[in-house]
């Protein structure tokens, strides 16, 4: 399949493939241009741009599951443990 | 609800010896570091000694972090690390199919165009009780992603690092990481269309 046989006009087929990179800024301005021409266009790859922005926003929302208290006693052990013996060096990579 | 305290207070307080500010850290970002690293190692278990060991380095190394990147990037930065030391997964190199579409190729007709039209999510995906219920479908198909791609997914989307921090902490090119993020979130959006169909929200 040739998706860059076309350069003047983006099919959905193409235009979904540049979705991310959109919403990124990631594209050049020619490929941002004609994304944006099919858009106008488009009611049904607008929905599906629509859609991914949903998506990464549900994504957003995911929580990182708490922390038992098992675990917390645990940490707070191993604090407790490198501040009594605590090192003039480390081997992490600095910022 | 009380205004949450900054990464670099509780690091400052961390210095000082308050081990309080060491367990709202890890309370922070247990959960994080225990997910990216289980995309390395092959159990929970695994994991668990990779992000204690990570715990470990914060606390070694962090006389000499000097917030020149943000706390999040340094502290996913020493997990990937460890994770790689521990190394199962190789994940420096990172090939992928260029040919894999983002939509099945049936939803298009000849000519490239939707075949049916696509039903606009309504803004319920906002509403908190919607997002609520979404929130394990979308867990579960975050895990289900492929390696590398659930590693940028989850910096990126879950994390909110912005792109280049995530190329530092994978050690991946931005063009790696454009693409890995583009097949990732298409999955995830499949899925979601997938459930609001078995649900009959269109």
């Amino acid at each position: 399949m040739n998706l860059m046989r076309r350069r003047a006009d983006l099919v959905c087929q193409q235009a979904v493939e540049l979705v991310n990179d959109y919403l990124d800024g990631a594209l050049r301005r020619s490929d941002r241009r004609r994304f944006e021409r099919h858009l106008r266009a488009c009611p049904n790859c607008t929905a599906y741009l629509e859609q991914i922005r949903a998506t990464v926003a549900a994504t957003g929302r995911i929580t990182p599951e708490d922390l038992s208290p098992e675990a917390r006693r645990e940490f707070t052990d191993l604090y407790r443990a490198w501040r009594a013996d605590r090192p003039t060096s480390g081997d992490e990579p600095s910022d | 609800m009380q205004p949450m305290v900054s990464d670099a207070e509780l690091l400052a307080r961390l210095r000082d010896g308050d081990e309080e500010a060491f367990v709202l850290l890890v309370e922070r970002y247990q959960g994080s570091l225990l997910r990216l690293a289980r995309t390395f190692v092959p159990s929970d278990s695994v994991a668990e000694e990779v992000v204690q060991d990570t715990w470990m380095g914060v606390v070694r190394g962090v006389d000499r972090f000097e917030g020149r990147s943000s706390f999040k990037t340094w502290l996913f930065r020493i997990l990937v690390n460890r994770a790689r030391t521990t190394g199962v997964r190789e994940h420096r190199h990172v090939p992928f199919d260029p040919t894999e579409p983002s939509v099945s190729p049936e939803r298009f007709d000849r000519s490239g165009s939707w075949a049916e039209p696509v039903v606009p999510w309504e803004s319920d995906v906002d509403d908190r009780l919607v997002a609520a219920a979404w929130g394990p479908v979308l867990r579960a198909a975050v895990d289900d992603l492929p390696g590398r791609q659930r590693d940028v997914v989850l910096l990126r989307d879950v994390e909110g690092l912005p792109a280049e921090d995530v190329c530092t902490v994978l050690d991946i090119t931005e063009g790696n990481q454009r693409v890995l993020l583009h097949r990732g979130r298409s999955k995830l959006r499949t899925v979601l269309e997938g459930e609001r169909q078995t649900r009959g929200q269109g």
